[in-house]
């Protein structure tokens, strides 16, 4: 049984988020894809987990620090050249952000 | 004499033997690619200038293939997203620096579903590859163009990505070895990232041993990937047994269900059969969780993809719209989205910007968390008293070209004897283990994290006393 509606407001909202713009068609399809989705995720509510810690990294690697030192990438033209907008002084141009 | 055929230990022989030379193995190749590759479509992009330059190395001369999320320095990396075409990186993964260090020659990019999300790979923006054994079928995915491309002898071996089955499943599909060490095995710098938690660097090839002789090479701490892992890499390849005395291997219960095809459980069950003829113990396990590990590797993978994806944006790499087109930063970067990614893509940075944001995240993503502790425990509790497990890889042989693209979570559930491998970090291998038909089977052999040895001793010891590996696909 789903217990959670996804409406077509709740889509363009997370497009939004997503920085995703959808055409008409494209809402109606994600809506209904997106419920069948949701639907089957919320089969883990059926699961007890109550007093269970949660797992973020699973291979018992942790605090793994090195020196905080700055280290030039030794192809740095070529890299920012990889842009395809304007580049000034090593830097690329982008429009205003506010 | 039909070099191509012919797998790395054979090749290495070869060489050794001066029966043939380095750049005479590489031409055979290319040539090879020029005539099948255009049936199959497995490559995106090839080297035609591909020559050896070193000699030396344990992979001196040897064709490979990388699946082409790994950035490779001057040549297209595309992810097979349009949101990267024309991206040609100054700089290699540290897996591909180590398989060049080695002397492996890079023949090409094999395609992928788009930024790996998929278990076809038609959800490439550029191609659709077909299974070499049916060209009707889809290879599997997401390194279907690196699984076809191994099956169809396009090159000795390809580097593949799983982060759900995308190494397992396509190999499964195509009839080749399909090996997903241990999350932080092998170091992830360079490579494109999906599911930062769960993305594991692996190898698809034509035997286990030249996938043993792979890892050696790829495997190690790396401290440009704080999550590669510090256990010692061993001399795999180095005396594979071919018995499985002593050892003792668990079938899950959860894992013979409803929706298995019944053609490829009798494959398996005589896989098993074979396993206990090598002398191994087989008992009977339960990995209770099991039914969950979709639903939470969906929630965990689409939060982390919706992180990892935040980067294209069209700003640093790839098309992007012109400057005068669009009124602010913003509004480029939804035009540059919007236009860069293909719908699957769109529908996992939305189920994860869903499943993380203000209202749903302790719902949804702790939950899945949560679960995803469960589903590791049910492994542990698993190898505390046995050594290897054996599964299916899928619930079925090859399906047909555009057959479950309308359906995402009929597409999803091709990871359903997959995923619980990958949530819990643990190494597994996809050997081939018989036919349906025409169509390849794999066995998934499962070991416990950093097991790599035994895991890859006893799938050698399979493939020793079998030949589903030696057959190849009439193309």
């Amino acid at each position: 049984m789903r217990v959670m509606k996804i409406t077509k407001d709740l889509i363009q909202h997370i497009a939004k988020l997503a920085r995703i713009r959808l055409d008409d068609s494209q809402v109606q399809k994600f809506t209904q894809q997106m419920g069948d989705i949701v639907g089957f995720i919320e089969k883990l509510n059926s699961v007890d987990t109550a007093g269970i810690p949660e797992t973020n990294q699973v291979n018992g690697m942790e605090n793994v620090l090195r020196e905080d030192k700055v280290e030039n990438f030794p192809r740095m033209e070529e890299l920012i050249a990889c842009s395809n907008n304007p580049i000034e002084n090593n830097q690329i141009k982008i429009k205003k952000s506010i | 004499m039909e070099l191509t055929k012919l797998n790395l230990v054979e090749t290495k022989k070869l060489l050794s033997d001066k029966k043939a030379s380095e750049n005479e193995i590489v031409a055979d190749y290319l040539k090879r690619i020029s005539e099948v590759d255009p049936k199959i479509d497995s490559f995106l992009f090839v080297d035609e200038k591909a020559a050896s330059q070193n000699f030396d190395g344990i992979l001196g001369g040897i064709p490979i293939a990388h699946k082409d999320v790994f950035n490779t320095d001057g040549m297209p990396t595309t992810a097979a997203s349009k949101i990267l075409e024309n991206y040609v990186p100054p700089f290699d993964a540290t897996s591909v620096e180590k398989l060049k260090v080695a002397g492996s020659v890079i023949l090409g990019k094999t395609n992928t579903d788009e930024f790996t999300m998929g278990a076809s790979t038609e959800t490439s923006a550029f191609k659709k590859t077909k299974n070499p054994w049916d060209l009707e079928r889809v290879p599997g995915g997401s390194s279907g163009g690196s699984a076809a491309a191994v099956a169809a002898d396009l090159c000795v071996f390809a580097t593949a990505t799983d982060t759900g089955g995308s190494i397992r499943q396509p190999a499964s599909f195509c009839g080749v070895t399909g090996l997903k060490p241990t999350y932080g095995r092998i170091s992830r710098y360079g490579v494109i990232s999906m599911a930062s938690s769960l993305d594991t660097i692996g190898v698809i090839s034509k035997t286990v041993e030249d996938a043993a002789i792979a890892l050696e090479i790829m495997a190690g701490q790396d401290s440009r990937d704080a999550t590669s892992g510090s256990a010692p890499v061993e001399k795999y390849s180095e005396n594979l047994r071919t018995d499985l005395k002593g050892l003792k291997i668990g079938i899950p219960k959860e894992y013979f269900i409803e929706g298995l095809d019944s053609g490829v459980e009798k494959v398996i069950r005589e896989g098993i059969t074979q396993l206990k003829k090598l002398g191994a113990e087989i008992v009977e396990i339960s990995l209770p969780h099991t039914e969950f590990a979709v639903p939470t590797y969906y929630v965990v993978a689409s939060s982390e993809i919706s992180a990892n994806m935040a980067r294209f944006d069209g700003i640093r790499y790839g098309p992007t719209v012109a400057n005068s087109e669009v009124e602010n930063l913003v509004e480029m970067y939804f035009e540059n989205r919007t236009r860069g990614f293909g719908d699957e893509v769109k529908r996992r940075i939305m189920l994860g910007t869903f499943a993380l944001s203000a209202g749903y995240a302790d719902k949804f993503y702790k939950k899945a968390l949560q679960v995803r502790t469960l589903i590791k425990k049910d492994f542990d509790d698993a190898f505390a008293e046995i050594d290897l497990i054996a599964t299916p890889v899928a619930p079925t042989t090859a399906f047909k070209l555009g057959e479950k693209t309308d359906d995402p979570v009929q597409m999803y559930l091709e990871d359903i004897f997959t995923a619980p491998v990958s949530l819990a970090g643990v190494p597994a291998v996809s050997i081939p283990a018989g036919f349906v038909g025409n169509l390849p089977v794999g066995l998934q052999l499962i070991a416990n994290q950093w097991e790599e040895s035994k895991l890859l001793n006893a799938a050698h010891a399979f493939q020793n006393s079998t030949d589903f590996h030696l057959q190849k696909p009439k193309i």
